[in-house]
């Protein structure tokens, strides 16, 4: 296995010994500075990358939400009109949907999963680039409009036609709502493909698919969701585009158009998005769960097939969002039907990440204590989504503010709270220091409090009538108090939030330092040394048990005899292969920008002197840049070159 | 297996991967699967707002041209042949077999592109259905306005594979190389382009005239200029395709030619199904 891993037609061809050279314009090679970050091809920086981008976003989204809960805080307000409150809750939901929860959980998907299992990148590094790229241009598209003077989108994050058509919302603040969630889209679709076949085909030698740790899976799961899911919602943003930009009828109601064909499409969409929220988080609590209760994970076979039902059940529900819009009686009944049975593999979740610490020798560290709030809260929203399915009953929540508490109890108490415990947990492994225990958890208190706080009063005000998106309220109805408190418990989140990024940052310049695997953990990132070096792998490892980390440690004899071996057959084909550099990814990102950015923002008025429009000149100026820069990227070749750490140490 | 010499390589076994399945493959296969939902809404879109059709919008059967379709699609079918055949060529190492099928796949590529373009502009200006006057054409020309960008993405991709197997062994004492490939790349688009609108040009000088000696010394004189270009484009083609040297493309490729190859095939089995629920479902 090692020989043919040295060797091989499909990647790279060092082995021939005329190997044709590659057409190559510039090879980038610079280790640091900004070229290093633009060219990179490492999926460890690229993780970065995408966390640092995804925390930024969740900042603004943050930010957006408070203006939101002042706002709300008393009857009568007018802090904000009613137009830049629906700019608000808006950019809000796509903000934090698209722009933070998503891209956080590539980050962990970047990051962590090749190490994992057992690879030194994912099987396409340079198209792993290049999704980054492209999804930083939909992000700039998308919040574009806060600078212009058309405004950010406000129909929002699910832009129901016919209020997203031109008629009711001219202006090209949803034009670039459009193009920014299409290019988001081909992005997610790229890293997508990228992380499937890294995970079905970069697999360690042993590692079969039932010992791929849990987070693994859930990134193979949640990857092929997004894979499957995202189309509809390119179709959907396609025909709105096309009815906006070229007067087609998809959603015109006076042509034949019918709308509902929207809400459909998005929803198809809309609800394996949601597990695509929420899966990657399972898989996080997945492993920090049986690390800190000193124990394998419980039934473990039965956790993989249940984040894999709940992928496939998650295609089946999507009208669940829509048991108001007359669907008829067998439609309502048929997906509330299906509703309430996805619920069944989520419990079987819970009951197995409470069957893993049963017994176990718990050990309260930040990590457990974000992933046991994770469990409570997650299975609250749980709770309230099972209200839900019962279509007679959502009759009366839907559009409440009682979904708003449900969702956000399974994104920010389940998706979010996954995702810092995440960062808690993986923090040593990335940077080489510990967060300090009494400030981790003083950090998970006043969030967990602060969340509460403010959701729990939502439940109340929501079945008291009060409707989503409406940007005031009457003082008689009721609905005072409980808008109060949410909005003191905004601002408590909001301190919490303050408090865990202060901590991180502290702790990324101060912070305790630790040496290799310091929660004494499992899987097989565990046993690099923090940060991990450039090629991962000094061999590539051999895996014998699920909890394979955990085994070498247990077989370190065994173990060492075996990967002296490898090397030596690994050094014998000529080192460590490493994929080079690569600026196209970035240009063909620039081209993407440059393209929606004529699409979206450019307007269509021909002048008469000019032979193209701006709008098409622009445009194709884009292509052209992606076209030439793909062009180049594909003449420069898959090549690498070769590392020698063995070689490398002895001169240190 | 280490080797690149003829034979030596196993086209269906890749040791170096966990499956023995090639990465590039892979990624073309779960890509596939990702453009069948998106063909899938889009169709799905089609089939909807067929059964719900508001008055006046046009009847299908008396704008579609079957006998058109029909053929455009035959064509279609035997490109994929030719691809089939293609990335047999390349399999065996066989260089000149290669580009004789890429040729004949991009050709009738053409003729499938030519006959949609045809078709669209015989639909909008004699039978008057247009992208925004009613929700039959709104539906008609996204799905196969969409099909068609599909295949013109797949000519684009087979001709710079065409063009890709002329790169010579050694691009670093040859820079100019990447010069005479930019010009091979424009030749080749060039040829292409005009000889789509002359055809069609003359096509629909023989419908407006019938099909005399008149006609086409009309067309010669108008299309004069474009003519030339179509020479000198062509001409170029040739002289660019000139046997020189030793090149960078070999069996070690045939991945590459094979994942276009099941790119071109797909795009072919979505054609196949538009053709029978968008046109022939009209004719039940």
């Amino acid at each position: 296995m090692a020989d043919a891993l040295a060797k091989t037609n499909f990647l790279g061809r060092e082995e021939h010994a005329a190997a044709p050279k590659p057409f190559v314009i510039w090879r980038p090679t610079a280790k640091t500075g900004l070229i290093s970050w633009l060219t990179t091809v490492d999926h460890k920086r690229i993780g970065f990358l995408y966390g640092i981008s995804a925390l930024f976003f969740f900042l603004v989204g943050g930010v957006e939400a408070l203006l939101i809960r002042i706002q709300l805080a008393v009857p009568n307000n007018h802090v904000l009109t009613s137009t830049q409150y629906n700019e608000m809750f808006t950019m809000h939901a796509t903000t934090m949907i698209f722009l933070a929860i998503m891209p956080l959980s590539a980050a962990f998907f970047n990051f962590i999963m090749p190490l994992q299992i057992g690879a030194r990148d994912v099987a396409f590094p340079r198209l792993n680039a290049f999704s980054f790229w492209t999804f930083l241009a939909g992000a700039i598209i998308i919040n574009l409009g806060w600078f212009l003077k058309s405004g950010a989108p406000d129909a929002g994050w699910f832009s129901y036609a016919p209020l997203s058509t031109r008629t009711y919302t001219p202006g090209h603040a949803l034009d670039m709502w459009v193009m920014g969630i299409q290019l988001l889209g081909v992005a997610s679709i790229a890293a997508s493909l990228n992380f499937v076949i890294t995970i079905i085909n970069l697999r360690a030698p042993g590692m079969t698919m039932m010992r791929l740790p849990v987070f693994t899976w859930m990134t193979l799961v949640t990857a092929f969701l997004i894979i499957l899911a995202f189309p509809a919602i390119t179709i959907a943003l396609v025909e709105l585009m096309m009815d906006r930009l070229f007067g087609t009828n998809f959603f015109e109601v006076s042509n034949g158009g019918m709308p509902i064909l929207w809400t459909h499409l998005f929803w198809v969409f809309g609800h394996p998005e949601v597990y695509i929220l929420i899966l990657p988080g399972m898989g996080i609590i997945s492993e920090i769960l049986p690390t800190f209760s000193r124990k394998a994970l419980f039934g473990y076979p039965i956790v993989v097939f249940s984040g894999a039902s709940i992928g496939f059940l998650g295609f089946g529900v999507w009208s669940h969002h829509m048991f108001t819009t007359g669907m008829g009686t067998m439609g309502t009944a048929a997906f509330a039907v299906t509703t309430m049975a996805i619920a069944v593999p989520t419990g079987v979740k819970i009951f197995n990440w409470i069957g893993t610490m049963w017994g176990g020798h718990l050990q309260m560290r930040t990590p457990m204590m974000f992933a046991l709030g994770f469990i409570w809260l997650f299975m609250l929203g749980g709770f309230s989504g099972i209200m839900h399915s019962a279509a007679p009953a959502d009759a009366q929540q839907h559009n409440s503010y009682f979904v708003v508490a449900h969702f956000h109890y399974v994104l920010i108490g389940g998706s979010l709270f996954a995702l810092l415990a995440g960062i808690h947990y993986w923090f040593p492994l990335m940077f080489g220091r510990k967060v300090s225990e009494v400030w981790g958890k003083v950090s998970f208190w006043v969030i967990f409090v602060g969340f509460n706080v403010t959701f729990f009063p939502l439940h109340f005000v929501g079945l008291n009538g009060m409707p989503r998106r409406t940007f005031t309220y009457d003082s008689n109805m009721g609905w005072n108090q409980g808008n109060m408190v949410a909005t003191i418990g905004a601002f408590i989140l909001g301190i919490g939030v303050a408090i865990y990024f202060g901590v991180m940052i502290y702790t990324y310049f101060k912070g305790e330092r630790v040496g290799r695997d310091p929660w004494d953990a499992r899987t097989m990132e565990w046993s690099l040394p923090n940060p991990p070096p450039e090629y991962n792998f000094r061999t590539i490892p051999e895996v014998h048990a699920r909890d394979s980390w955990w085994y070498e440690k247990h077989h370190k004899a065994e173990v060492a005899q075996e990967k002296a071996k490898h090397a030596a057959a690994e050094s014998a084909h000529g080192g460590i292969h490493m994929p080079f550099q690569s600026i196209y990814p970035f240009i063909a990102g620039i081209g993407i920008l440059i393209g929606a950015i004529g699409i979206s923002i450019i307007d269509a008025n021909p002048d008469p002197h000019v032979i193209i429009g701006r709008k098409l000149a622009v445009t194709l100026v884009g292509f052209f840049v992606l076209v030439v820069s793909v062009y180049l990227w594909a003449l420069e070749g898959n090549e690498g070159y070769h590392l020698h750490p063995e070689d490398e140490e002895g001169h240190s | 297996m280490s080797n690149a010499a003829a034979g030596a390589i196993d086209h269906h076994f890749d040791p170096s991967t966990s499956t023995g399945i090639p990465n590039k493959k892979l990624l073309m296969w779960a890509f596939l699967a990702s453009d069948c939902m998106f063909f899938g809404c889009l169709i799905s879109t089609h089939l909807i707002y067929r059964l719900h059709p508001p008055p006046g919008v046009p009847a299908a059967r008396q704008v579609f041209s079957i006998e058109l379709t029909s053929f455009s699609t035959f064509i279609l079918l035997m490109s994929s042949l030719m691809m089939a055949l293609a990335v047999n060529a390349i399999q065996k190492g066989n260089l000149k077999s290669l580009r004789a099928s890429l040729l004949t796949t991009i050709f009738f590529g053409c003729i499938f592109l030519g006959c949609q373009v045809y078709e669209f502009n015989n639909f909008v200006f004699e039978k008057h259905l247009t992208i925004t006057n009613s929700i039959l054409g709104t539906t008609f020309f996204t799905l196969t306005g969409t099909h068609g960008c599909h295949v013109a993405v797949g000519v684009f991709w087979l001709m710079l594979m065409y063009v890709r197997s002329f790169q010579p062994r050694d691009t670093t004492s040859d820079r100019r190389w990447f010069l005479r490939n930019v010009l091979h790349i424009l030749a080749f688009i060039a040829t292409i382009l005009l000889a789509m609108r002359l055809t069609l040009a003359l096509v629909r000088g023989i419908e407006a005239t019938g099909a005399n000696l008149g006609t086409v010394a009309h067309f010669a004189s108008i299309y004069f200029a474009a003519i030339l270009g179509l020479v000198v484009s062509g001409g170029l083609l040739r002289w660019f395709a000139r046997p020189a040297g030793p090149v960078a493309f070999d069996e070690a490729n045939a991945i590459d030619v094979e994942m276009m190859g099941l790119y071109w095939h797909f795009v072919d089995i979505v054609w196949i199904v538009i053709f029978t629920v968008v046109y022939l479902l009209e004719y039940l």
